[in-house]
């Protein structure tokens, strides 16, 4: 049997080492390239989008490297993974930065959670950082994880969607916020699945496992 | 809220294995760090905090593949600390598997370090570390150097300025409670988790179970730092979350 390929495409934003690591964990018989080289990424059978730190340099990153046009071309046939500011870019634009374009995937908007965020007389932190309930949508990458397991969060943005159905988590720090967005064979996450522990692993397990059928 | 506390183990790493001191003298051999970090991500740990504080440069070497030997094995966030003092310090251990490193020394010589430490690599892997000793009546100074070191800065000050320097978080040790068992200093503890926006870890002095509730509770802080308590077996993890989860505070405990 021929091995299996998952990409983890690498465009100079941070440390894919968990990401990697985790992915290499859960299937021992998959390859998991950390890659930025479209050829390999449109040969993989999975694609995961990660990122970290700031939507701008994330953004220009990924359009200098042609990232957008790959990412373009991917969801048209694989299942595809984005990973906190992956799942960010994936929306039409962000308020971080004064304001960023990003890659429209799905319709809606990247906000603050703003430096005056309070629940209950509490005042609320920010980064939303920690381990947080997700209110699950029907979807494969559920399978065999409990509704509401907590995942670890760390940003100061979140999503904002536009249509409803395509909200496949939902989460709550001070304001509701989409936790999992997904259609057809796109799957995207505001929290580290990699950095999840159990429920985390499992999601993984079952992004590996999914044919991008929702 | 649903966003839980968290419990965060602390490994203190001398030349490849774990110890304890107490006012950060009188070391005390607990095991192999690898191991150690495994058994308290099996136990549910939040995160794992883990502070190198070898001096030598073999002993860095050794730190950097304990680190990549931890992140195989352990799918929690791993921040690692101890002579972080250059861009390429933050890098490495970064490509080694840490999620966050922590910043003790070199931020009170060169606080322009933090800033261009979070705007390379984002606030999130920024931990400000700061050993803080009562020198009077709510009234806190910074130490450096094992707490031997006075600074003369207000450590409540400190802990505002470096959140705007871009600290994503303050990792908060009573220098005169470490290893002392009596409790947090949860007077400065509360008064630097009410004046900062970013999340504060309360460390220094966990005796017992109830210690870590008043961190949260009375201290106000956001996550509870534990060593020894852990290390020798007096507790796990999990009994510590089912404590604090009992009191009626939010934990993780799936």
């Amino acid at each position: 049997m021929s091995s299996k390929l998952c990409a983890v495409i690498d465009y100079g934003m941070g440390n894919l080492h968990s990401a990697h690591g985790a992915l290499q964990t859960v299937a021992p018989d998959t390859r998991v390239l950390v890659t930025s080289d479209p050829e390999t990424i449109l040969k993989a059978d999975h694609v995961v989008l990660p990122g970290v730190g700031a939507i701008r340099d994330c953004m220009a990153e990924i359009r200098k490297q042609g990232i957008d046009q790959v990412v373009a071309e991917v969801r048209k046939t694989k299942p595809l993974l984005g990973i906190c500011v992956g799942l960010q870019a994936m929306m039409d634009r962000s308020e971080e930065n004064g304001g960023v374009d990003c890659l429209g995937l799905f319709p809606g908007q990247v906000r603050f959670f703003g430096n005056d965020l309070h629940e209950n007389g509490e005042h609320l932190k920010v980064p939303h950082m920690g381990w947080n309930k997700v209110a699950q949508v029907a979807h494969p990458l559920w399978a065999g994880i409990a509704d509401n397991s907590r995942f670890y969060f760390v940003h100061s943005y979140y999503v904002q969607a536009e249509k409803p159905e395509q909200v496949k988590g939902r989460g709550h720090y001070g304001v509701d916020f989409a936790a999992a967005m997904g259609e057809d064979n796109v799957f995207a996450v505001q929290f580290h699945p990699e950095k999840s522990h159990h429920a985390g692993l499992a999601l993984l397990r079952n992004f590996l496992a999914w044919d991008g059928q929702a | 809220m649903a966003l839980a506390k968290r419990i965060i183990p602390c490994l203190d790493v001398d030349k490849g294995r774990v110890v304890k001191g107490v006012n950060f003298v009188g070391i005390r051999d607990a095991g192999d760090p690898v191991e150690i970090a495994k058994r308290y991500n099996d136990q549910g740990a939040d995160e794992i905090t883990f502070l190198d504080i070898t001096a030598s440069h073999e002993g860095r070497e050794t730190t950097v593949h304990m680190v990549e030997a931890i992140a195989e094995q352990v799918f929690i966030p791993l921040t690692v600390g101890g002579g972080i003092r250059e861009l390429e310090d933050i890098r490495r251990m970064l490509n080694a598997g840490a999620d966050k490193v922590s910043i003790n020394s070199a931020a009170v010589y060169n606080p322009d370090f933090v800033k261009a430490a979070s705007d390379k690599f984002g606030a999130q892997c920024i931990v400000v570390a700061i050993d803080a000793k009562q020198v009077g009546d709510n009234h806190w100074e910074i130490f450096t150097h094992g707490g031997r070191k006075p600074t003369g800065i207000n450590a409540v000050e400190w802990a505002v300025k470096m959140a705007q320097y871009g600290a994503g978080e303050i990792l908060l040790t009573s220098m005169d409670r470490d290893g002392v068992k009596s409790g947090f200093d949860l007077g400065v503890t509360r008064a630097i988790a009410d004046a900062v926006n970013i999340p504060v870890i309360a460390s220094g002095g966990v005796g017992n179970l109830d210690h870590l509730v008043d961190g949260v509770k009375i201290g106000h802080a956001d996550a509870v730092l534990a060593a020894s308590i852990f290390h020798f077996g007096e507790y796990t993890v999990q009994q510590a979350k089912q404590h604090m989860a009992a009191a009626g505070i939010e934990m993780r405990l799936d």
